[in-house]
């Protein structure tokens, strides 16, 4: 691995003109865009479009066919990229939770930075108890992830990633499965911690979230950047007749 | 439709015309894994009574007139049945055991070899569950009995394999190929996004196998494997046919020395078929109490 000369200066995620297919189907045609350090940046779109996609590739979830995302200047779309090293820097919380439904809150936070980082169980312990803090979920210590709700559990799921410390966070549809009521409560936590300087990629619905809380948006459709701007002109100033409808329709 | 209250207690017109999916009440289709066990199990031990005491007035029937008794026959059944337990049932069980851990080894190892990520070792695990999950078992059994050696010669020391040992390897083919199917069966059975989840948190492939997936799955995997036990356990006898012995031949055997009447076949093989099912059946009940409890729990 050559060593990154990368400087927060830079952009903390640039991806260069991605390329992806599944089989036939060519999911990404050519995404590119640049995210600096502290940014929260809302990937939106129609269904299909990619967008999923595109955040599962920035921490190698999904291998890209071609182009380039650097992650702090490393290269991702390289045969000896070591992706344990890239993900202990780029956590990530999906639409399901996936929380480890044998292990409790608590444990589930534990988990990663006590295995894979081999930390020290009393410093761990003591993280993982500020965090689940930090997501509004005292006394939840010792509940399993069948015993919470689902708003509980993707708050849980966002603590045990944060264990992890990470440099990016993203964030793939996490509203989704919710409940209408409980949505607002992960939404709360992702802007405190937009709001503390975390940089994070959000794949998401929530039009009110991304008008709020980004610093920029991305409108995606069929796998290309059809529109993207702060959020004050790209939701009042739409130039795209596709993003036009697509806001149309979701506004 | 909307005229009659097609759900009992509900009253109000059917908001839609549209079909609704009810809720699904059948069996689920597709392979039990545990269907032996379920079977076993739902025997009353009435049935089994039953089934032989009408096979057994049958040659009191025939046969009431002949000199030898089937009386006559039980005295014997009762004068071997120490002799058969000690020495032939307590062989079974043995080879049972040792077979299953055997087994369970080398079928732990495969089906993990099943989800390797290299595709040559997964192409070849697969063949080989394949290949003796299909194969039948009384041929395995002869394969390895006539191709392995008398004996193994180690140095200057010679070690003897009695036969049933080798009986032991044999039976070990088919559940380590079986088991191999269970192990992979409860991994793929995890959902992916618990795999994705542990990834993206930078566990390795081993890692996330040992600490996440496999602790999931464990449960999921006893009842199947107690199946397994159950039937093997009922296949023991078919190592008879290679002279091993145990119950099945100690019994022609001890039939043998009381001069072959045939009133002894009855008392002798019935007493096989129960002692058999007397071992198995706890197992069975076993088997499906566990899986009702780990099934509720998923």
């Amino acid at each position: 691995m050559a060593e990154s000369t990368w400087t927060p200066k830079e952009p903390m995620v640039s991806a260069k003109d991605v390329h992806k297919s599944f089989g036939d189907l060519e999911v990404l045609k050519g995404i590119s865009m640049d995210i600096m350090k502290g940014e929260c940046i809302c990937i939106i779109g129609p269904s299909g479009s990619g967008k999923s996609t595109f955040i599962r590739c920035i921490n190698a979830l999904n291998p890209i066919d071609s182009g380039s995302i650097l992650v702090e200047g490393q290269e991702v779309n390289d045969a000896h990229l070591d992706k344990l090293e890239l993900r202990k820097k780029v956590g990530m919380v999906f639409q399901q939770y996936n929380l480890f439904p044998h292990k409790t809150a608590l444990e589930n936070i534990m988990m990663a930075p006590l295995k894979v980082l081999k930390q020290g169980k009393e410093e761990v312990e003591a993280r993982a108890r500020d965090l689940i803090k930090k997501v509004r979920l005292d006394g939840k210590e010792n509940s399993y992830p069948g015993e919470l709700s689902g708003g509980q559990q993707q708050r849980v799921a966002i603590a045990r990633s944060l264990a992890m410390h990470p440099d990016v966070m993203l964030f793939d549809e996490v509203t989704a499965a919710l409940d209408p009521e409980t949505v607002k409560e992960v939404l709360v936590t992702i802007k405190d911690l937009a709001e503390e300087g975390m940089t994070c990629i959000l794949v998401t619905h929530e039009m009110g979230f991304a008008r709020e809380v980004a610093n920029h948006i991305y409108f995606t459709d069929r796998g290309i950047i059809v529109e993207h701007g702060p959020p004050k002109t790209f939701f009042t100033k739409a130039k795209d007749p596709r993003t036009k409808e697509f806001l149309s329709q979701i506004l | 439709m909307s005229a009659r209250h097609l759900i009992p207690g509900i009253t109000t017109a059917a908001k839609t015309d549209l079909p609704v999916l009810k809720p699904f009440t059948g069996k689920p289709s597709g392979h039990d894994d545990i269907g032996f066990c379920r079977f076993l199990a739902n025997l009353s031990p009435r049935t089994v009574f039953f089934v032989m005491f009408v096979v057994a007035l049958w040659p009191i029937a025939a046969l009431a007139q002949a000199k030898y008794t089937l009386g006559d026959a039980f005295d014997a059944l009762w004068r071997w049945i120490p002799f058969l337990v000690t020495k032939g049932f307590a062989l079974n069980i043995l080879i049972s055991v040792l077979t299953m851990a055997i087994g369970t080894f080398a079928g732990v190892l495969l089906g993990l070899w099943q989800i390797s990520p290299n595709p040559i070792v997964k192409k070849i695990a697969w063949a080989v569950t394949q290949a003796f999950r299909n194969s039948p078992w009384l041929v395995l059994l002869f394969i390895v009995m006539l191709a392995f050696p008398f004996e193994i010669s180690i140095g200057g020391l010679t070690i003897p394999i009695p036969d049933w040992m080798k009986a032991v390897f044999g039976l070990s083919l088919p559940i380590m190929a079986n088991i191999s199917e269970v192990v992979r069966g409860a991994i793929m059975s995890v959902p992916t996004g618990q795999w994705e989840a542990s990834e993206s948190l930078a566990f390795s492939r081993r890692q996330v196998l040992w600490q996440i997936i496999l602790p999931q799955c464990f449960k999921r995997m006893i009842p199947p494997w107690m199946n397994w036990y159950a039937i093997l356990t009922m296949a023991t006898p078919l190592v008879s046919l290679l002279g091993v012995e145990e119950i099945v031949t100690l019994s022609r055997q001890a039939m043998e020395g009381e001069d072959n009447h045939p009133e002894l076949l009855i008392p002798f093989y019935g007493f096989c078929l129960l002692i058999f099912f007397a071992y198995c059946y706890p197992i069975a009940r076993w088997t499906i109490s566990l899986e009702r409890k780990f099934s509720v729990k998923l």
